[in-house]
């Protein structure tokens, strides 16, 4: 039983990376770039829901809305800003300007907010479902986490798959010059792009906040790693790649916690992702580009 | 009869070197008019300047009497020009009719509400879109094929499928670079009748580039030769098989 607990928060845990994972894996797969400023977003989406709730006494729904319209909105002014005078550069310059932008969303958040961890407020849910008389315990927050990261996964695949601007994307994932001259706006879509990454990384805040409740201006790096890692490793530019390797990751990283040590468990995650890169150097779902002659 | 498609003085350099210059060309509404010469001559270069994918260095284009220099590769797409590529640039990984509904993305418009929410209104132009898209494919024969990924066509199929894109953005000018590239003589004969179809049932001009004579003979009422870049010649496949630049170009001398 304590093995099921754990595999199922090792569950909720990989959702919130897979959340996550779905901007870094979208905008590499659209704007072939590496958005390192993902993680501050969710730093941001955090510090929003924590002060609509605790400042403003806001309900708890209109401060997720309000954390993703916030969210949504510094990642679109970050790629018009920061990203989009640089579309024809080298990938190296793009992948500086992204690092920067993470320190400067870091460092920003620690002049207005202070750089004390605060803490997150149970905002979504608290108390648990408790079955087999007692023996497995799943907080409601779990639940909702998996549920959560579900549906945005169902929902994003329809997306693009059925609709006019998510045929687009796919368009521009594959040649922007093509899709240009078939009257495609690159641009808009990069944005769109960007719009839909920030948005859920602020559900992933929420979500990750609720779990582990406290707050501080570094809080996106850890997971952000954890999820561009969790993007390579199903496969980066693969949406049911980042929710696969968001799940593997966080399911291997609870278990190591439980069964070997927790200091360790970083290592072994990683470990683990360098062997699946040598054995799959395309991650797990990944599929290997065709060089144009 | 005023030209639909009109460039006057075109020239662009690439740092030193002139790809283009002094170009004029005027192609009049329901024309079959084919761009021929030798390699590296400039042609597909002429095509990347009217859909903007190079700013002209040089000189103006005009699209129904619209100046399109000042465009961006998609408002020149808007205003109505299409274009295929020598080197087929589907999107492989879409499906075929996911392609075509690419190409339509500009004109049906409804929004994000429209798109959340299922609207009638969005409804009504997804049915449209579909429609359309399947007309488009019956055309070139690909409607049965419409779900397979692009990348799975055979060759030929590729092509078709390209003037069908191009074709699904409504365009006033069709450009094709070298559409029957690859083909055997009877894909190649069948392209032809598709060709003069696709003008006929749409109603519009169509430009091609093309290195197969036979083709270009057949269906170009007329033709324009370049070489290094400049016009050497113009005129009715008669006057360009008999014109003595033409032969020495393609020839030697």
């Amino acid at each position: 039983m304590t093995f099921l607990t754990y595999l199922i928060s090792g569950l909720a845990l990989g959702s919130v990376y897979a959340i996550i994972a779905l901007g870094y894996t979208m905008v590499y797969g659209i704007a072939k770039m590496l958005n390192f400023a993902h993680g501050d977003i969710i730093m941001a989406g955090g510090y929003v829901a924590f002060y609509a709730f605790s400042k403003f006494g806001l309900p708890s729904y209109l401060c997720i809305i309000l954390s993703i319209a916030v969210s949504t909105i510094i990642g679109v002014i970050i790629e018009r800003l920061a990203y989009k005078p640089l579309r024809q550069a080298s990938s190296l310059s793009v992948l500086i300007t992204a690092i920067g932008v993470s320190y400067f969303l870091q460092n920003a958040a620690q002049l207005m907010f202070g750089s004390d961890t605060k803490i997150f407020p149970a905002m979504l849910t608290e108390g648990s479902l408790k079955m087999f008389n007692g023996q497995l315990t799943i907080s409601y927050l779990t639940i909702i986490t998996i549920v959560t990261c579900i549906i945005i996964m169902v929902g994003l695949t329809a997306f693009i798959n059925k609709t006019k601007i998510g045929k687009a994307m796919r368009a521009c994932a594959e040649d922007k010059g093509a899709a240009q001259l078939m009257g495609i706006n690159v641009d808009t879509t990069i944005s769109v792009t960007f719009a839909i990454g920030s948005g859920l990384a602020a559900i992933a805040a929420v979500l990750l906040c609720s779990t582990y409740p406290s707050l501080s201006p570094t809080l996106g790096s850890m997971p952000g790693i954890k999820a561009f890692t969790a993007a390579v490793f199903g496969g980066i530019g693969s949406i049911p790649g980042a929710l696969l390797g968001g799940m593997l990751l966080g399911v291997i990283e609870n278990l190591t916690k439980a069964y070997i040590s927790t200091q360790l468990s970083d290592a072994i995650v990683f470990t683990v992702l360098i062997i699946v890169l040598l054995i799959k150097p395309t991650g797990l779902l990944g599929k290997k580009e065709n060089v144009k002659v | 009869m005023n030209p639909v498609l009109e460039v006057k003085n075109l020239g662009i350099d690439f740092g030193g070197l002139t790809a283009v210059n002094n170009l004029d060309m005027e192609i009049y509404p329901n024309e079959i008019v084919g761009l021929i010469g030798p390699n590296g001559a400039g042609k597909t270069t002429v095509f990347n300047m009217l859909t903007k994918v190079y700013n002209p260095t040089r000189g103006q284009m005009y699209l129904d009497g619209t100046d399109i220099e000042k465009m961006n590769t998609v408002e020149v797409n808007k205003a109505g020009v299409a274009r295929t590529f020598q080197n087929i640039r589907l999107f492989s990984k879409l499906s075929v009719i996911d392609n075509v509904k690419v190409g339509m993305n500009n004109h049906f418009e409804y929004s994000l509400f429209d798109m959340i929410f299922h609207t009638r209104k969005r409804n009504e132009n997804e049915r449209l879109i579909e429609e359309k898209a399947l007309d488009l494919l019956k055309i070139f024969n690909l409607h049965e094929l419409k779900d397979v990924e692009a990348s799975a066509l055979p060759y030929g199929a590729q092509r078709r499928l390209e003037i069908a894109r191009a074709l699904a953005t409504n365009p006033k000018v069709l450009l094709l670079d070298e559409p029957a590239a690859g083909m055997n003589p009877q894909e190649t004969e069948d392209l032809m009748n598709t060709i003069r179809f696709v003008r006929d049932q749409f109603n519009i001009a169509i430009l091609l580039i093309e290195h197969d004579m036979s083709l270009v003979m057949n269906i170009c009422e007329r033709i324009y030769v370049l070489n290094y870049g400049t016009l050497l010649a113009k005129g009715s496949p008669d006057d360009i098989k008999n014109d003595e630049k033409v032969v020495k170009a393609y020839l030697g001398d």
